[in-house]
């Protein structure tokens, strides 16, 4: 095991905006968590190894990138600790190292989420479920629910777009 | 929800129009984000949410119907009225002043003022018979920073009930949709979907009811039982006790046709 970083959580404090270290490791967080069974590291484990120093193991576990952001554990917490906003500084902070991405799908799909909006300004759902087969080399899952969409004409082909899509545009030339 | 969801869009629409209150889509609207946004840029996240509050119009309230969109909305609006950096940063961006103002409500927070046992006198076909569990998903919770905001627990049933129908009670009323796991993680959202559908079933549930697009598409695309039951929008079970005809170009946009069920109840012709 590596060395822990004494700096760690006053740098995802500092991120998240969120203060940890009143985090009792009660456990409430994952156990209400519908996903924590698929994290390799749960809720609370991550919020502990943020307190301790752990980086490696924190920006390299999958729990942060499995996490949908619900909500249903800073909503528990006794100590109205923001859950998701911690996730959120792990992830992005895993992305600005370019560490390899534990669960590189889940990544893939926001990056076709985003290329949608930044083309768009609106997210355009045909072109992102391809892009994200694409890039997942997986064209035929779920082909029968995207066919019954499209029969359902829950999928429009078309895009619907913003007027002023520079503005858009330049949003994510500034965030890089 | 133009797409997608437009069944819900049109069916919210329909509600207010009955009930007397005209919704005016927001002139180029952009998209707030979503998850993605704050799940890789935080400050993409803020800026894709703070041009809708700077392209609103002042003096209204700016109503959103779905529930992510209305918390990513309004922690947008927190976030910038409480730091003069964010402020800086929105003026620009948008060439106006932030306004600290703006009211930002989803539309739940207009039912809650309304007057039930009125709005039932005035309706048109009592939703009697409607068994049925209110399915909010993550909509009721909020990050710590909010949750001395006012909530909407039981708005669903409530109202529902007041129209005729018979809310019942269960656990799985919370439990979250898997949100983008559903597309990024489907075998892992499948089971926690079936579950919750199987939960309505053996509760007594004729169908579930939903306030959010995303958790509906999501029952319905996850779900791989072999008796299932339909979602449906709350809008549309509105609409329908306020005596829409327009439900035909709704339903058959459902994967798991609530037809049947409603015609059963006459609810339908
Ligand atoms: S619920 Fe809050 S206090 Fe308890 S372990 Fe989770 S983060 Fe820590
Ligand atoms: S916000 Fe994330 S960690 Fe919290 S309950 Fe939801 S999925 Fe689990």
């Amino acid at each position: 095991m590596k060395a822990c970083d004494p700096n760690f959580a006053r740098e995802i404090m500092e991120k998240s905006k969120t203060s940890l270290t009143r985090c009792f490791s009660c456990m409430t967080c994952s156990s209400g968590c519908q996903f924590q069974h698929i994290m390799d590291v749960k809720p609370h484990a991550i919020i502990r190894m943020v307190q301790t120093g752990f980086r490696e193991e924190a920006l390299s576990a999958s729990g942060p990138w499995l996490c949908v952001g619900c909500n249903t554990c800073s909503t528990n917490c006794p100590n109205a600790i923001d859950i998701p906003a911690v996730m959120d500084a792990i992830r992005q902070t895993a992305i600005v190292e370019k560490r390899k991405i534990p669960e590189p799908n889940v990544l893939n799909f926001h990056n076709a989420v985003l290329n949608s909006i930044k083309r768009y300004g609106r997210t355009h759902k045909i072109e992102i479920m391809m892009r994200y087969k694409l890039i997942q080399r997986d064209l035929f899952s779920d082909m029968d629910i995207g066919l019954r969409m499209l029969a359902k004409r829950k999928l429009d082909l078309r895009a619907s777009k913003v007027k002023e899509l520079p503005e858009i545009k330049k949003l994510f030339n500034k965030a890089g | 929800m133009k797409t997608s969801a437009k069944e819900n869009n049109e069916s919210l629409k329909e509600f207010f129009n009955k009930i007397g209150i005209k919704l005016v889509e927001l002139t180029d609207w952009s998209c707030c984000g979503s998850s993605s946004a704050h799940c890789v840029d935080t400050d993409l996240a803020l800026d894709l949410a703070s041009r809708n509050l700077a392209i609103a119009p002042p003096d209204k309230p700016l109503l959103v119907s779905c529930p992510s969109c209305t918390l990513r909305l309004k922690q947008a609006h927190l976030h910038i009225s409480e730091d003069e950096n964010l402020q800086k940063r929105f003026k620009d961006k948008w060439g106006k002043s932030f306004n600290p103002d703006l009211k930002v409500i989803h539309y739940f927070e207009l039912l809650e003022e309304m007057d039930f046992s009125k709005l039932a006198k005035e309706i048109k076909k009592p939703l009697t018979g409607l068994k049925f569990v209110p399915y909010y998903g993550c909509m009721l919770a909020r990050p710590p920073e909010m949750r001395h905001a006012k909530n909407y627990h039981n708005l669903l049933e409530n109202m529902l009930a007041a129209l005729g129908a018979t809310p019942l009670d269960w656990g799985s009323g919370s439990r979250c949709c898997g949100t983008f796991l559903s597309v990024a993680k489907p075998e892992a959202i499948t089971p926690i979907i079936n579950e919750i559908i199987q939960n309505g079933i053996n509760t007594g549930a004729d169908c579930l009811i939903t306030a959010c697009s995303m958790c509906q598409l999501n029952l319905e695309i996850r779900c791989d039982l072999k008796h299932q039951i339909p979602t449906l929008h709350f809008s549309e079970v509105l609409s329908l006790a306020m005596g829409t005809n327009k439900y035909k170009r709704w339903f058959p946009r459902h994967l798991v046709d609530p037809t049947p069920l409603l015609t059963r109840l006459g609810l339908i012709p």
